[in-house]
């Protein structure tokens, strides 16, 4: 793959639900330290000028009593506007009402799903995520992926979050707070993106040894170069021409890669392991652990365990140096 | 200075510099790029290379003390060309190899030859 540009994760992207929730912390932030300031110059003041009776109770109750409820309640409801506008909840009058005097506009609020917005499936595993595109326009079969997910730009896009063995938690800062992924559930979370880009999301809750490499990558692009990939995406594969390739096609059912991944449109079918049908077309390898290329493809195969110990891939050990680099090219060609 | 005597001096300044430097493995290669083409490639999934943060991989041979190897890979001699030819596209070399081509320039192969030239 090119090389990556990725913005900080401290970075908001314009349209998102993180947005709303970077301002929500910045005036939380600059609020305390006001305060913090206040109080210690009040303490300084108390400290260190000559006693004054006048004005004591005036302080007491003003600082003391008037000043806190007025600003938590400012602050609580300032909190509640945030949370309901990122939340996608229907509009109400009262809602609507609470977001008016924050000055948070129906254009930054996060929509409620509606019978058009597309619906992608999340699903976090130790330790990768399944991605599954619910319907592909003008084809019946669903796309599944790895570790990647694509938005088109400026359209809410709902994801269904659960996972088929330990709690995980759906975690890209740039575009929406976190969303526990648990057992027997289905979280729901709305991104929206209104500009092209990139974006890393990290598993945020303690999943086993691999947590720590666990992640994904999103990334927003125009609508038709959106709908182009979804439909490679659906796409089924077939038997290479090339020679060298052929080998590598060879190699992979000289495997036991069959068993456990899934390669549309040859008879591998298996299904405890990321779907590889486009696995060359991804940004990275193991949840965002490697770069994709053929060193690393190669790599990951023999050597999976090194490099993630404990993760349900064994190193192969099988193959001849001509059929493991022939088995990386001809995974690599599947874009 | 008589011809004779130059040509004596610059005999053995030269053969000092080769003693003292092991002139072939003398590279054109930026060292300190050469680490970072290494980090960025990622060829730690398959070897051990001191220098290398995570370099842990068993699928190829540990690349440690690399300037002091007489063969690349047991076959071929390891000199500056053949070196960066390997490491650049090892299957035109040996085509029975795991090690893969991995799309890279000319001078990142140089950098990360003079790199691994710089592992006592
Ligand atoms: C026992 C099941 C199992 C077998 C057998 C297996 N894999 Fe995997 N494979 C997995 C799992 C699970 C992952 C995800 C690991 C992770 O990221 O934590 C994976 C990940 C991968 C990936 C990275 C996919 C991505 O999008 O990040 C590739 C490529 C891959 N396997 C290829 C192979 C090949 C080739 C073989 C045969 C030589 C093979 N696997 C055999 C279970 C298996
Ligand atoms: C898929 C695993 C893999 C990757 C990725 C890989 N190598 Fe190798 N490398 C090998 C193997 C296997 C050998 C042994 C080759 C042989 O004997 O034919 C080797 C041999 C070498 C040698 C010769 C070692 C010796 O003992 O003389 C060098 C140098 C080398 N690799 C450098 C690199 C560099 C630099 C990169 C990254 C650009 C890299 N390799 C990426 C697998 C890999
Ligand atoms: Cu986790």
């Amino acid at each position: 793959m090119s090389e990556m540009r990725l913005p900080s994760a401290l970075h908001a992207a314009p349209g998102s639900g993180a947005e709303l929730l970077s301002e929500l912390g910045l005036v939380l932030y600059c609020g305390a330290g006001i305060i913090f300031i206040v109080v210690v110059a009040l303490a300084l003041h108390a400290t260190f000028a000559k006693p004054s009776p006048a004005g004591t109770r005036a302080w007491i109750v003003g600082g003391g009593i008037v000043f806190p409820l007025l600003t938590l309640f400012l602050l609580l409801n300032y909190t509640l506007a945030v949370g309901s506008a990122v939340a996608a909840l229907e509009s109400g009058t009262a809602l609507q009402l609470l977001l008016d005097c924050f000055g948070i506009d129906a254009q930054k609020r996060i929509p409620p799903p509606s019978p058009g917005t597309m619906r992608v499936h999340v699903i976090g595993k130790q330790w990768w995520w399944e991605v599954r595109y619910e319907i592909v326009r003008g084809d019946t079969s669903t796309a599944v992926l790895a570790n990647e997910l694509h938005l088109p730009v400026g359209e809410p896009v709902e994801l269904l979050l659960t996972t088929t063995d330990v709690i995980h938690s759906f975690w890209v800062p740039s575009l929406a707070g976190k969303v526990d992924m648990i057992p027997g559930r289905t979280n729901r979370l709305i991104l929206r993106a209104n500009t092209p880009g990139l974006y890393r999301g990290q598993c945020a809750e303690y999943c086993g040894g691999q947590h720590a490499l666990m992640a994904l990558y999103v990334k927003s692009q125009p609508r038709r170069e959106f709908e182009t990939w979804l439909q490679r995406q659906a796409r089924s594969v077939t038997r290479p021409d090339d020679a060298f390739l052929l080998a590598g096609y060879e190699a992979f059912f000289k495997g036991t890669c069959p068993d456990c991944h899934t390669v549309r449109g040859t008879p591998a079918t298996g299904k405890s392991g990321p779907d590889l049908t486009h696995v060359g077309s991804r940004y990275s390898l193991a949840a965002g652990t490697l770069r994709n290329h053929v060193g690393t493809m190669a790599g990951w195969i023999a050597g999976a365990q090194d490099i993630k110990p404990g993760n349900a891939m064994p190193d192969s050990e099988i193959y001849t140096g001509r059929e493991l680099r022939a088995l990386a090219a001809w995974l690599g060609s599947l874009e | 200075m008589s011809l004779r005597a130059l040509i004596a001096a610059a005999t053995l300044v030269l053969t000092a510099r080769q003693s003292s430097s092991d002139v072939p493995h003398r590279i054109t290669g930026d060292v300190q790029r050469g680490q970072q083409t290494i980090v960025r490639l990622e060829c730690g999934v398959c070897h051990v290379i001191p220098g290398i943060p995570g370099a842990r991989g068993r699928v190829g041979p540990s690349l440690a003390a690399y300037r002091r190897n007489v063969y690349i890979a047991g076959r071929y001699p390891n000199l500056p060309e053949v070196l960066v030819r390997f490491v650049r596209d090892a299957p035109s070399l040996a085509p029975d190899t795991a090690m893969p081509s991995i799309a890279m320039s000319e001078r990142e192969a140089r950098d990360i030859a003079a790199y691994l030239y710089s592992l006592e």
